[in-house]
């Protein structure tokens, strides 16, 4: 039942194969067995879990069941979720009990879908590997030496090694594409401002999107029907209708036009990485579609950018945790700023110490016009980039990551060296635009992922070009050894 | 951008981070290269460009000055470090 997509359970329960309870206690008996090795979940929420399986088969017996009745799922623990601890996987928030519910948990609760767990990240999103997390790294299950990327590591390394059929995950400059690549999912991060980020402890908000991590292009539209949509609630959430993104799955894709930007080939690359995502293209010429080259001139731009416009909206965000209201407080603070500081020196890590500090100098008397605002004019030239290729072409396609999954400890030592790993998808987040990743290969064992970037609010076109390929390929159904 | 050791000391306290002795070299040399990738951005002349805070260039959104919120303070304050009488507790400010 485990190895099922969230299309197939959904089959299931609705002809009765299997019940909701059935099924969820499947997940609950697998996490405890397994999850010692991946350490995917920071909080597995059992008697929660089987009480809303119990009134999702209740409700499919009174006849009122929809699309996601019964379905588990796992939510990263950045979404608020009333009466659950809701720790960001911070020391600051290890004591922290929502007293709400985010409204993408209160979504997928009227959906009556079943919760899990909430699952283990990077402190505060902070990270591309899931090693910055208090609760010590997650693993990909590929191979459990290596990172399982982040900072959605948790969701990626569950969905991977069948801990759930799918889960939530947040991205702000990667934190879902990077890890579905890493840890060969499928992920999907939507146009800014249409998934809700009430309830979704932020980190730079002007970036922070919430999306679905999934197996198949599929489950993720199914996902996305359920997350998508405006809330009164997030003042950036975006008025557009919401389509039912499954509607389109199956639309040929002949007429297809793809662009490569010559920027995401550079010379050092890894020519394992661009070998598979250059086959991956040539499977969508296959089925009808032409490739053209286009340009994005100021991608080596986007990380500079990215440091700046992440760390000083976090130190701003952050500012939050001052030991008063809530979270970790230090043991007998002499007055109120020892207070604040030992309260924060001891409850957040060093990375997240780090962002701080350079968001806080960067906003600092003096520097704001040398850096916030220069960040915020190539967020402008960023965006223009891409306006003027997707002018040319209707989706533009290239690597997610420029290496698979690396080794544990390979990068910690180096914060410079762990940003560039975003290379390819930071400037996205820049730009607000929505982007995937699908698995499109291996190498040496390890997952390549394809990144398919489209227009602002082309989930659809998005989600219809990624099925296509996993109705001809199968690198989606690849499994971890041992699973 | 090399920083020194007071300008550390100066932004973990203007961020109210109790850092420790040992840790500001590591924090210095961490910052220093971090502010040397962004500063890449300087070669840029970016001076007829119009600033981007939100990528769909939208405008704050007003609604109605309605009460919309019930009044949550003792579930909100059942969390709080300390808290007494509806109050948040913190040590002594005025003497």
């Amino acid at each position: 039942m485990f190895d099922k997509t969230l299309a197939e359970l959904a089959s299931g329960l609705e002809n009765g194969d299997f019940s909701s309870v059935e099924l969820t206690q499947t997940y609950l008996d697998r996490i405890k067995a397994e999850d010692s090795k991946y350490n995917s979940y920071i909080t597995v929420t059992e008697e929660h879990a089987l009480a809303q399986a119990k009134a999702a088969d209740e409700a499919r017996a009174a006849g009122n069941a929809s699309a996601f009745t019964g379905l588990p799922i796992a939510q990263k623990d950045i979404f608020c979720t009333d009466g659950v601890k809701t720790s960001c996987a911070s020391k600051m928030l290890d004591n922290f009990v929502a007293p709400y519910n985010a409204t993408v948990v209160d979504k997928f609760n009227a959906a009556g879908a079943v919760m899990l767990g909430k699952t283990n990240m990077d402190e505060f999103a902070m990270g591309s590997s899931n090693e910055s997390s208090f609760y010590g790294p997650s693993r990909n299950p590929w191979d459990t030496d290596r990172v399982p990327g982040g900072s959605s590591g948790g969701s990626a390394a569950a969905v991977a090694a069948r801990l759930a059929p799918a889960a939530t995950g947040t991205d702000t400059g990667g934190s879902i594409r990077q890890p579905a690549a890493l840890c060969g999912i499928t992920g999907l991060k939507p146009t800014y401002g249409r998934v809700s980020r009430f309830g979704m402890i932020a980190f730079a908000s002007s970036l922070d999107q919430g999306g679905p991590m999934t197996r198949t292009a599929e489950d993720a539209a199914m996902m996305l029907n359920v997350m998508a949509g405006f809330d009164h609630r997030d003042s950036t959430s975006m008025q557009v209708e919401v389509p039912d993104y499954t509607a389109d799955l199956n639309q040929p894709l002949k007429g297809l036009t793809i662009g490569l930007p010559k920027e995401y080939f550079p010379q050092d690359l890894s020519p394992a990485i661009a070998m598979q995502v250059q086959n991956a293209v040539k499977e969508f010429e296959a089925m009808g579609a032409t490739v053209k080259e286009v340009s994005l001139p100021n991608t080596a731009l986007a990380i500079p950018a990215y440091y700046i416009v992440a760390p000083a909206e976090a130190s701003s965000n952050l500012s939050r945790f001052d030991g008063v209201r809530y979270g970790y407080r230090c043991e007998s603070p002499v007055d109120l700023e020892d207070l604040y500081k030992r309260s924060r020196g001891e409850g957040f890590g060093p990375e997240v110490q780090r962002r701080i500090m350079v968001g806080t100098y960067a906003l600092s008397e003096g520097f704001y016009d040398a850096y916030y605002k220069k960040a915020q004019q190539i967020r402008r030239l960023i965006k223009q980039d891409f306006v003027n290729a997707l002018n040319e072409c209707d989706v533009i396609m290239g690597p997610t990551t420029p290496h698979p999954a690396f080794k544990l400890g390979e990068k910690t030592s180096d914060p410079v060296a762990m940003y560039m790993e975003d290379i390819f998808t930071i400037a996205l987040n820049l730009a607000g635009l929505p982007g995937m990743s699908i698995p499109c290969g291996q190498t040496e064992g390890l997952p390549v992922g394809l990144q398919i970037i489209g227009d602002y609010f082309a989930e659809q076109k998005l989600l219809n070009v990624a099925h296509q390929f996993q109705l001809a390929t199968d690198w989606h159904k690849q499994t971890p050894d041992g699973i | 951008m090399a920083l020194d050791r007071s300008d550390v000391e100066k932004i973990a306290h203007l961020a109210r981070l109790q850092i420790d002795e040992q840790e500001i070299p590591q924090y210095t040399e961490n910052l220093s290269s971090i502010l040397d990738l962004v500063n890449q951005m300087q070669a840029v002349d970016t001076s007829d460009i119009e600033p981007m805070a939100n990528s769909h260039d939208a405008v704050q959104r007003l609604r109605a000055d309605e009460v919309t919120e019930q009044n949550n303070r003792e579930k909100l304050q059942s969390i709080a470090p300390a808290a007494e009488a509806g109050l948040f507790q913190v040590p002594k400010v005025i003497e």
